[in-house]
């Protein structure tokens, strides 16, 4: 499929105050490309929680951004300690945060959850003590 | 029911966005934590929260909230106002609790999203 648009980021990992630039600059791009709003909002929820994990959890990560005719593809790479049982993460409710990052708003087992409900395809690789790459992709859905 | 009268109902302060009173609130969505915002939220609700960081203005802007009201008289820092200002979303705080403001609103005739 060819690609509109591909555009790649650096996350800081502990940067708080950094935390979710990215995601607010992938919607001001989706927007000036006129793409809906319904199907910007999918993209955008997917690429802040996985911008906040990287946040919280990792050392340091990349989101690499690409439009394509029929999907937009989100992929998060990160160096950090990995997620030994993948399938429990990704269960609603389930959470490792501490208290620092419930302080922030986030870590309360939803992450992940909200990121799969929003995409059309999700995978997630995980290396413990190495990192975890997440792949997206998000359709634009007719009435959605 | 409007802004002004939700600012009025729960004796808000007005901390941005004295312009967008006039915005029409149907719904609300309620929490202090920010996944579940981004997992019900629908756009153009009311979001109610304690949490004052700047992640809350981030998850408004990203879940497309109309406004944000800060509960329990917990005020944010003026780099979050500012950051609301420059993401055009109306910030409000009142001194009551999350439960009262959502019963108030709720008897009023507003929903919530699930």
């Amino acid at each position: 499929m060819t690609e509109l648009l591909r555009q790649c980021f650096a996350i800081q990992g502990r940067n708080f105050d950094k935390a979710g630039e990215i995601s607010s600059e992938i919607k001001v791009i989706l927007r000036d490309l006129g793409i809906e709003a319904a199907y910007t909002r999918r993209v955008v929820i997917v690429a802040f929680e996985a911008e906040m994990n990287v946040v919280m959890y990792a050392q340091s990560g990349t989101l690499t951004f690409i439009v394509t005719e029929d999907a937009i593809n989100l992929i998060i790479d990160d160096v950090g300690p990995g997620i030994p049982d993948i399938n429990l993460a990704l269960q609603e409710g389930y959470s490792t945060a501490s208290d620092e990052m419930r302080e922030m708003g986030f870590g309360f087992g939803m992450g992940l959850p909200n990121m799969k409900k929003n995409s059309d395809e999700f995978r997630v690789e995980s290396v413990v003590g190495k990192g975890t790459t997440v792949y997206a992709t998000v359709r634009h859905h007719e009435n959605a | 029911m409007t802004l002004h009268e939700i600012s009025g109902i729960l004796q808000c302060e007005v901390l941005n966005g004295e312009d967008q009173l006039f915005i029409d609130i149907q719904t609300v969505v309620a929490s202090d934590g920010m996944s579940e915002i981004l997992a019900f939220a629908k756009s153009d609700e009311l979001m109610i929260t304690g949490l004052t960081n700047i992640q809350s203005i981030r998850t408004a802007d990203i879940a497309g909230v109309s406004a944000v009201l800060y509960c329990r008289g917990k005020r944010p820092d003026e780099n979050v106002i500012e950051f609301a200002k420059r993401k055009n979303i109306p910030v409000l705080v009142t001194k009551m609790v999350m439960f009262d403001i959502c019963g108030i609103l709720y008897a009023r005739g507003l929903k919530g999203v699930s």
